[in-house]
């Protein structure tokens, strides 16, 4: 295995005297990928592509790796007790288990301490330049990329290098959603995004309104229901809050042995019902509105607790906030509450900056590009977007397959124009195809996607691109 | 080698039932001075436990350089009973261990352990792979062995443990008493995994493409070397041989020559990125 170029620090002076289209100077990297984060989706990245004989430069904002699984970072949204909620074998990377000795749900200290040995264990870690963000990434002659540089913060120069393909890795669970609600600017309590929640100190002792009803909302729920004088829970629908075990295993365990047997949609909702009916039984009677929709037909929302502390009068569960007072919240339904500390858990939207708004053919700026298996874009053969997924289970082993699918794309690419010619042309039918059954939309649940519908995509893609 | 229509994305099956875990024994020699080379990870064979690498190759290894580790499969040496254990398991813990290396590792298989490694190398990407005397299994492996120790070996075919005897194992140049004291440490492999050899089971196409050397010897009484030619084939090489020596060539008078093989291959090959 022998790459093609070797590695040190892209240095404009040192190099080939092209210019960009202002006339500054660009280094040439000749056949190197450049993979923007080393957050999970980037590591994977850069270790499947050097494994297919590719050279990397991969640009990391934070001075470590992990992303948002690092709690030191700045754009890091893991709180103090963040848990996992797909168990071991769904989110460890297929070829890179995790310790036997670890419990079904790590904790995410165990899941950074997990992605620092993948990185060394693969010897990413020289293929990373640390404290380094991106500020430009644009498509040149020849399908190639010249890619803008600085330290993060916005000191020292620019360099721009180029390269042969560039992988996004940016994530997506860091530029937060807030809603807009009426009287918002005029309420005198503490206002913040689940993304600025750390710790249950945060909450202890106060009267506290949670808003939304994700997995991020339902911990906080919880915590608050331990550490706050008073939770309020206030959800737009009902939901299904499934536990993490059943039958004494691992939920997802078991969901799985039924789809290994593909057990129709339909049959799996029911026995799914019939199961929660058995163990949780019925929410309207906790107070807590009927679910509108079938589950599996939006995320699930996997936690054991939220049901067990709304029993114990330690969780409200509240209808939608319909506008704020300077000292009260009026609900949906009319009623007022006093929340001194309002958490918004009500998500994040993937954002590219650095990237122009007609790569993605995304004139309105929506952070929604039109990609096909969430990754490739029209057009634009050697660009791919790693992670850019809502999965109902594990994300890394997703996100790894992605990055050997591109690895062995940018391989015909030189080895058998031909297939990568007829990969692109598949790009350009099927961009924008979905990857799960019916999914009550929101303006985050575009890149939702069931994980054995996913893989069985991507499965699909590897042969049709290096089949007989 | 990459052919992807073998390669296996869904896995369904094994992700509802993780293999349950089990204490391994975990036996190393480091060397004094690190030097940045990758880590060898030894798999011995059925019956056989991470002592039978202990006893001289851990510690060769080590003094060429390399960090060298062997594992006790589940169920045996040190490591957990496992009477049911399957070949799955068995690969599990090899993963598992190499995993928990600082380094991509070098996987060397003995015996049947060579097997355990080929279905290892469906799950982890290793820097390279030796498979040292392979049992890949079928009827050939089986009859062979009833040829030579039928009484050791017809009880393994109704469940019984297998038992190989000091004519299989060693040439005559090691001395009796060692002989006996090996013979006398081995165990058995869960039955269920003793069974799946006579399946053949064919392992999927290893992940990252490692170059894989196989070796062994003509003069092996468990392992022909028709055996040997097709398994190396199967890699795309021709076997390596020692002529002279028995079936466990890391415990046979004449040990240090296989080893040092292993790692002027290493040392040649252009494993290291």
């Amino acid at each position: 295995m022998s790459t093609s170029t070797d590695h040190g620090r892209p240095d404009p002076e040192a190099t080939s005297p092209a210019a960009n289209s202002d006339g500054r100077p660009v280094s040439d990297r000749g056949d190197t990928v450049c993979v923007i984060g080393a957050g999970a989706s980037g590591l994977t990245a850069i270790k499947n592509l050097r494994e297919h004989g590719f050279g990397v430069d991969c640009y990391e904002r934070e001075t470590g790796v992990g992303g948002a699984w690092n709690w030191r970072h700045d754009r890091s949204p893991v709180y103090a007790s963040t848990h996992l909620i797909s168990s071991k074998p769904f989110t460890q990377f297929p070829d890179f288990p995790m310790p036997d000795s670890w419990p079904d749900y790590p904790h995410h200290g165990q899941l950074l301490s997990y992605f620092e040995r993948y990185a060394d264990h693969f010897d990413l870690r020289s293929h990373i330049w640390f404290g380094t963000e991106v500020i430009r990434v644009e498509p040149v002659d020849g399908d190639r990329w010249d890619v803008t540089t600085r330290s993060t913060g916005g000191y020292g120069p620019e360099r721009t290098a180029r390269y042969a393909a560039v992988v996004i890795a940016n994530g997506h669970n860091w530029s937060p959603k807030l809603p807009r609600y009426e009287g918002l600017e005029e309420f005198r309590g503490e206002i913040m995004h689940a993304s600025s929640y750390k710790d249950p100190a945060q909450l202890r002792g106060k009267r506290v309104l949670v808003v939304g009803a994700g997995n991020t909302g339902c911990d906080i729920a919880v915590e608050a229901a331990q550490q706050a004088s008073r939770c309020w829970h206030s959800t737009r629908r009902g939901y299904w809050y499934a536990p993490k075990y059943v039958l004494g295993r691992p939920a997802d365990q078991v969901n799985d042995s039924l789809l290994a047997l593909r057990v129709p949609l339909r049959v799996r909702q029911w026995l799914y019902h019939w199961t929660l009916r058995l163990t949780v039984g019925d929410l309207t009677r906790f107070g807590l509105p009927k679910p509108d929709h079938r589950v599996y037909e939006t995320h699930p929302i996997a936690n054991s607790q939220l049901v067990y502390y709304v029993g114990h009068g330690g969780i409200g569960p509240v209808p939608d906030v319909a506008r704020f007072h300077p000292y009260a919240v009026e609900l949906a339904d009319g009623r007022e509450i006093d929340p001194e500390v309002v958490v918004f858990a009500t998500g994040y939207l993937p954002r590219f900056e650095f990237l122009d708004a007609s790569v993605f053919a995304d004139s309105a700026g929506t952070g929604r590009p039109t990609l096909w298996l969430n990754a490739f874009t029209p057009g634009h053969p050697t660009l791919a977007v790693a992670g850019l997924l809502q999965p109902d289970s594990g994300l890394f082993t997703l996100s790894h397959w992605q990055t050997v699918l591109f690895a062995r794309l940018l391989q015909a690419r030189r080895d058998r124009p031909e297939r990568a010619t007829a990969f692109a042309s598949r790009v350009r039918e099927r961009a924008g195809e979905r990857y799960s059954g019916p999914v009550k939309d929101s303006s985050r649940h575009w890149f939702e996607v069931g994980h054995a519908d996913y893989l069985r995509a991507i499965q699909r893609a590897l042969v049709e691109l290096e089949g007989k | 080698m990459s052919a992807s229509s073998e390669l296996r994305i869904m896995r369904g099956r094994e992700w509802s039932r993780p293999v349950r875990p089990a204490r391994r024994e975990v036996l190393s020699a480091v060397p004094e001075l690190e030097e940045g080379r990758p880590p060898l990870l030894f798999v011995p064979g059925f019956g056989h436990g991470a002592w039978a690498f202990a006893e001289h190759w851990l510690g060769h290894v080590a003094s060429r350089g390399f960090p060298a580790y062997a594992v006790s499969l589940r169920g045996h040496g040190g490591s957990e009973p496992a009477p049911e254990a399957t070949l799955r398991a068995y690969a599990h813990d090899v993963v598992q261990v190499a995993a928990s290396l600082p380094r991509q590792a070098v996987l060397v298989g003995h015996g049947a352990g060579a097997l355990v490694v080929a279905h290892a190398l469906a799950r982890y990407p290793a820097r390279g792979a030796v498979l040292v005397a392979p049992v890949f299994g079928g009827w050939g492996v089986l009859g062979a062995a009833l040829r030579r120790n039928p009484a050791g070996t017809l009880p393994a075919v109704f469940g019984g443990p297998l038992r190989l005897n000091r004519g299989q194992l060693f040439s005559r140049e090691l001395p009796d008493e060692e002989a006996r004291r090996y013979v006398g440490r081995l165990g058995r492999a869960g039955r269920r995994a003793q069974w799946a050899l006579l399946g053949e089971p064919e392992a999927e196409p290893a992940v990252g493409a490692p170059p894989v050397l196989v070796l062994g010897s003509p003069d092996d009484r468990v392992v022909p070397a028709s055996t040997l030619t097709r398994v190396a084939r199967r890699y795309g090489s021709a076997p390596l041989l020692f002529p002279g020596m028995g079936h466990d060539l890391m415990l046979d008078a004449r040990w240090a020559e296989p080893i040092d093989a292993i790692l002027d291959w290493l040392e040649k090959e252009p494993v290291a990125h």
